[in-house]
C-alpha cells in the first residue's frame, strides 16, 4: 500500500519526489532558481502542507517514534489556519490567558468547526480541563 | 620575597586563590533547599498504576491530584502497552542494560516510552561518570556528531553578523543561533545571518532567537529554519511563572511543525532552582520530568544538559555528573540532544574541558547547543564554554582523540575570502532592497576584525532601522533569493534556496536532523547502532586527514629548511677543521667537549636559539677563566649526551669532559663514573643561556681540581618545555642518529672562531 510509508521512504524529498509538493501543487523540481527569478515562486510553494505533514508522521511512527508523529499530525492541522489565529490559541493557552473553561472550550469548538482540527480541538478540551482542576483560570495581569 | 615568616597560612592558599577556579562559587549538598543533584528530599519512589489504559497514579501521585505537569507526562508520555512490563523491570538491571552493548537501543527506547520521571532518574542515577558516558554514546539517536554556534555580536551588526556566519559554516557548524543586545533588531539579525550562512556551502540550519510569536513569523518569511526556544520546566510553578503550561508549549512545538521549521525544546538542570519553584526535588528528578513531557509533546528533540543553569549545578557535589545524567535520559527517551556545553559553567578553563569531553569523544547530535564562534564580549547569549578564543583549543582535543566535535580547521587566506564574500553579499543586499548602505570602511574593518571592538560599522541606531524595514516591507527569503542573484552571488542564491526548499517535504522535522553534503541525515537515515568496537560513528580516512590538519604543523622538511638558513651565518662565524682520529689527552688543565654527529654539520642552533658557534665561544671562555684549555672532538658512534660526556673525559687530559648534542643538552662528565651518573647535566636545552654555558665551562675546571664549584642550576618558570618542543627534538634527534655509525672512531675538530663571538 503506498500509504504505508516508513524509514525506507526517507528522505521523502529524495525516495518520493512526487510525493512532495508546495501548498500550491507545485513539485519540488519546479521550484528552480529560474522560477524563482521569474516570480514563480512565492512563499506558498515554500510551505509545508498537510500531505507532507502527514507523510512525516507515518514515517515516525513506523520506526516507534508516535508522540513525535502525533504533534505532527497536529501541525497537520494546524498549517490551515492563519498564522495570527495560531497565535491567538497559543496566547490564550498561557497562564490566566483565558479567564474560565468555557473560554477554552470554546475555541476548541471554533478550531473543531471552522477548521477542521479535531486533534487539535480534542488537545484544547483537555488543557481546559486540566487548567480548571489546577486553578489556572487565574487573574496573571 | 616576603621576608616575613610569621603568616599563619600557608602561602599556597594564596596561589590558589589567585587561580580562575577560585572565582567560582561552589555550594553545600542541601536537599531540603533544592541544592541535590541525585537525591532530593522530596524525590519520589518510582511507581506506575494503570487502569483501563490509563495511568492512576504516577511516582507516588495519584491521578486526582497530578499537577500540569503529572497530567502531562501521564497523558502523553507514559504508553500504557508498554509501562507495566518496563516499569516492572528493576533499575539495577535497567542500569545494566544502558552499558550493555549487546542489548540494542532500540529495546531501550522502546521500554523509556513505559517509565515514569523516577524510574528513569532512579536508573541513571545508578551509573558512574564513566558509565553515564558511555552509555550517552549508544544511545544517542543520530550516528554522526554535530555541532552548533553562537553568532552573535555587541553590536547586532549585520556586516559582522554575515562575515562571522560564513565562518561558522566554513567551521563545519551543522546549525547556528544569534540572538540579539536590543530586541527590535531581530530582523536584521535573522536577515544577515541568514545571508552569511549561504556563503561557502549550503544546508547550515540557522535559528534566531527572540519572542516567540516573533520568532515564528521571522521562520515563516523564510530565513530561519529551526527554533530551540520552547522552554519547559520541571515544576508546575516554575512553568507557570514562566507563564507558560505544557499544553502552551506544545501547541508552539506544532506551530513550528505546521510551518516547516526544526524544532526542539530546551530544559536544563537548576532552572527551578534558579526560579524558586524547586519543591525539594533534585536536577536529576526535575529534569526527567521535563524531558518526559518533552517527549510527548511530539518534540523531536531537546537542548539539555544545564544550559543556563549549568554554573548553578556546578556548584553542587556531583552537579556536572548529573548534567551528563540528564543528557543521558534525554537520548534514552529518543529525543535529539543539543547536549549543552553552552553557557560557560566555570572561569576554570579545565572545569570546561573536563566538561566537554566525554561529548567530544562520545558524541552528540550537538556538542555544543551554542559554541561561541565570536569573542566572548560579542556573545549575546553569555559567555559559552568554547568560544572564538578556545576554539583552537576544540581543534586540537579532535585531533588529540581523534574524536569528531564537527569542527574542521579554517586556513587564514580562505577565513578573509570568506568574510569578505559575506560582507559583500549582505553589503548589496542591504542596498538592493533599499535598507541601508554599508561603507568601504565599514566592510574593511568588519572584515579584519577579531571582534566588534575593532570595527567601524553601522551604529545600533541604523540596525534598529535596517530590522525595521525588513519586517515593515514584509522582506522574505525569496527577496533575498532574488537580490543575491542579481548582484551576482549566484552560489549564495542557490544555497538559499536549498535550504528553503528543505522545508516543502519537511524531512529535517525527524529526530536528529541535520544537512550534510546537501543531503538530510537524521536518527532514520543515520541511526545509531553502536553494538560495540567497530560499530557506530568511525572516523572515515578522509576525515581523520580533517581533524589532523591544524595549522602549523612542524614537519622534517621545516626543520632542515630552518637549519639550512642557520647554516649561512654560522659558516661566517666559525670553521670546524678535522685533525684526524682523536687519542686520550695527557695535559691534566685539558677539557675535552665531545659534540654530536650532526653538530655544526646538519644542526646550527640550540632549541634556546643559540648559534652552535656562539655556545662553543661560552664554553670556551669559562674553560679559559678556569685556566683550562679546551679540545674539541667530534663523536659519531653516538648521539646521547650521557655517553658523548663520559667519552669526552676519557678522552680528556683531566679526566673531565662535556658532551653537547647540536640542540644545546649538555652534561659535565668525568672518566670515572657511570655512564648515567654524571656531575652536572643541562637537561632544558630551550632555557639554557650563553652564561649558563659560561659557568659551566668553568666548572669543568674546577672539578679537574679535585673541587666542588656552585652547579649551574638554569632556573625554570615552569614552562612546559615538552609541548613547546619536543616534536623539533624528535625530529632534529633523528637528524643525528641518523648519522651514527657503529665503532666510528672519535676525530679532533680544529676551531677557528671568524667573528667575534658574543
Amino acid at each position: 500500500m503506498t500509504d504505508d510509508l516508513n524509514a525506507t521512504d526517507y528522505p521523502t524529498a529524495e525516495t518520493r519526489p512526487e510525493r512532495v509538493l508546495g501548498r500550491r501543487g507545485k513539485p519540488l523540481d519546479s521550484l528552480t532558481m529560474d522560477a524563482v527569478l521569474e516570480g514563480d515562486v512565492d512563499m506558498e510553494d515554500l510551505r509545508i502542507t498537510p500531505q507532507a505533514l502527514l507523510q512525516q508522521a507515518r514515517i515516525s511512527r513506523s520506526v516507534g517514534r508516535a508522540a513525535l508523529a502525533r504533534n505532527l499530525e497536529r501541525a497537520a492541522e494546524m498549517t490551515e489556519i492563519p498564522k495570527a489565529d495560531v497565535m491567538q490559541v497559543y496566547e490564550l493557552l498561557r497562564p490566566g490567558r483565558a479567564h474560565s473553561k468555557q473560554e477554552l472550550l470554546e475555541t476548541a469548538r471554533h478550531l473543531r468547526s471552522r477548521h477542521k482540527a479535531a486533534l487539535l480541538a480534542d488537545f484544547i478540551e483537555e488543557a481546559a480541563d486540566f487548567y480548571d482542576r489546577r486553578g489556572l483560570f487565574r487573574k496573571r495581569y | 620575597m616576603s621576608q616575613s615568616y610569621d603568616a599563619n597560612r600557608w602561602k599556597r592558599f594564596e596561589d590558589w586563590d589567585a587561580r580562575a577556579l577560585r572565582l567560582d562559587q561552589f555550594a553545600i549538598e542541601d536537599p531540603e533547599n533544592g541544592f541535590s543533584a541525585f537525591n532530593g528530599a522530596a524525590d519520589p519512589k518510582p511507581g506506575l498504576g494503570i487502569k483501563g489504559g490509563k495511568v492512576t497514579s504516577m511516582d507516588g501521585v495519584a491521578a486526582s491530584d497530578f499537577d500540569l505537569i503529572d497530567a502531562f507526562i501521564a497523558t502523553y508520555h507514559i504508553d500504557p502497552d508498554i509501562a507495566q512490563e518496563a516499569m516492572a523491570i528493576p533499575s539495577e538491571q535497567l542500569a545494566r542494560m544502558l552499558v550493555d552493548m549487546n542489548v540494542p537501543r532500540t529495546e531501550l527506547t522502546r521500554l523509556a516510552r513505559g517509565l515514569t520521571p523516577a524510574k528513569l532518574a532512579e536508573t541513571v542515577a545508578q551509573l558512574n561518570a564513566m558509565e553515564i558516558a558511555f552509555a550517552y554514546s549508544k544511545m544517542r539517536a543520530r550516528r554522526t556528531p554535530g555541532n552548533q554556534a553562537h553568532v552573535t555580536n555587541a553590536k547586532d551588526d549585520p556586516l559582522q553578523l554575515a562575515a562571522d556566519a560564513a565562518i561558522a559554516v566554513a567551521l563545519g557548524f551543522d546549525e547556528i543561533e544569534t540572538t540579539m543586545r536590543v530586541a527590535r533588531n531581530s530582523w536584521s539579525n535573522a536577515l544577515a545571518c541568514c545571508v552569511g550562512s549561504a556563503v561557502g556551502r549550503a544546508g547550515t540550519l540557522f535559528q534566531c532567537s527572540s519572542e516567540e510569536a516573533e520568532e515564528l513569523e521571522i521562520g515563516m518569511a523564510g530565513f530561519t529554519s529551526y527554533a530551540e526556544t520552547v522552554s519547559v520546566y520541571g515544576t508546575e510553578s516554575a512553568f507557570v511563572d514562566g507563564d507558560d503550561t505544557p499544553w502552551s508549549k506544545a501547541w508552539l512545538a506544532a506551530a513550528y511543525a505546521s510551518r516547516g521549521i526544526k524544532m526542539r525544546c530546551t530544559s536544563g538542570a537548576a532552572a527551578e532552582l534558579l526560579m524558586g519553584f524547586h519543591e525539594a526535588k533534585s536536577l536529576l528528578y526535575l529534569e526527567a520530568r521535563c524531558l518526559c513531557l518533552q517527549r510527548g509533546m511530539g518534540s523531536q528533540g531537546t537542548q539539555n544538559g544545564g544550559i543556563d543553569g549549568a554554573p548553578l549545578a556546578a556548584s553542587i557535589p556531583g552537579g556536572v555528573r548529573e548534567i551528563l545524567a540528564e543528557n543521558l535520559v534525554a537520548v534514552w527517551l529518543d529525543l535529539e540532544c543539543a547536549s549543552g556545553n553552552d553557557a560557560r559553567h566555570s572561569e576554570s578553563d579545565m572545569r570546561v574541558a573536563a566538561k566537554v569531553l566525554p561529548y567530544l569523544i562520545g558524541g552528540s547530535d550537538l556538542i555544543c547547543s551554542g559554541f561561541g564562534s565570536i569573542l566572548k564580549y560579542d556573545n549575546s547569549f553569555n559567555p559559552s564554554s568554547f568560544n572564538g578564543e578556545e576554539l583552537e583549543e576544540f581543534l586540537v582535543l579532535q585531533r588529540d582523540f581523534e574524536a569528531d566535535g564537527g569542527l574542521t580547521a579554517v586556513e587564514d587566506a580562505r577565513a578573509l575570502d570568506l568574510r569578505r564574500r559575506a560582507i559583500d553579499a549582505l553589503s548589496f543586499v542591504l542596498k538592493d532592497l533599499g535598507l541601508a548602505e554599508a561603507t568601504e570602511v565599514m566592510k574593511r574593518s568588519v572584515a579584519v576584525a577579531s571582534g566588534s571592538n575593532d570595527t567601524a560599522s553601522f551604529a545600533p541606531r541604523d540596525v534598529a532601522l535596517i530590522s525595521d524595514r525588513i519586517r515593515d516591507n514584509a522582506i522574505t527569503v525569496l527577496d533575498v533569493i532574488r537580490s543575491l542573484h542579481r548582484g551576482g552571488f549566484e552560489d549564495e542564491a542557490e544555497n538559499l534556496l536549498f535550504l528553503v526548499k528543505l522545508r516543502v517535504s519537511g524531512d529535517y522535522l525527524q529526530t536528529s536532523a541535520i544537512v550534510r553534503d546537501r543531503r538530510v541525515i537524521s536518527a532514520i537515515n543515520d541511526p545509531n547502532e553502536y553494538s560495540g568496537p567497530g560499530s557506530g560513528y568511525r572516523l572515515t580516512d578522509a576525515r581523520r586527514k580533517e581533524l589532523a590538519a591544524i595549522r602549523d604543523v612542524l614537519t622534517r622538511e621545516e626543520v632542515l629548511r630552518a637549519e639550512a638558513a642557520s647554516e649561512m651565518g654560522e659558516a661566517r662565524s666559525i670553521r670546524y677543521r678535522s685533525m684526524g682520529p682523536a687519542s686520550p689527552g695527557t695535559a691534566k688543565a685539558e677539557i675535552v667537549v665531545g659534540v654530536s654527529p650532526g653538530f655544526g654539520s646538519k644542526i646550527f642552533r640550540t632549541l634556546a636559539g643559540h648559534r652552535l658557534s656562539a655556545v662553543l665561544g661560552a664554553l670556551k671562555a669559562g674553560i679559559e677563566r678556569g685556566g683550562g684549555t679546551m679540545r674539541l672532538v667530534r663523536f659519531r658512534h653516538t648521539a646521547d649526551t650521557s655517553f658523548l660526556g663520559l667519552s669526552a673525559a676519557r678522552l680528556s687530559g683531566s679526566g673531565v669532559g662535556i658532551g653537547l648534542q647540536s640542540k644545546g643538552t649538555a652534561v659535565i662528565h668525568h672518566k670515572d663514573r657511570l655512564p648515567h651518573n654524571n656531575l652536572e647535566l643541562f637537561s632544558n636545552a630551550p632555557i639554557t643561556t650563553l652564561e649558563h654555558y659560561e659557568t659551566m665551562g668553568f666548572n669543568t675546571t674546577v672539578y679537574a681540581k679535585g673541587e666542588m664549584p656552585e652547579p649551574v642550576v638554569v632556573p625554570t618558570r615552569g614552562e612546559a618545555l615538552g609541548a613547546r618542543f619536543h616534536a623539533r627534538v624528535a625530529l632534529t634527534y633523528a637528524i643525528e642518529t641518523s648519522m651514527i655509525e657503529d665503532n666510528a672512531s672519535p676525530e679532533d675538530l680544529e676551531l677557528t672562531f671568524l667573528e667575534q663571538s658574543p
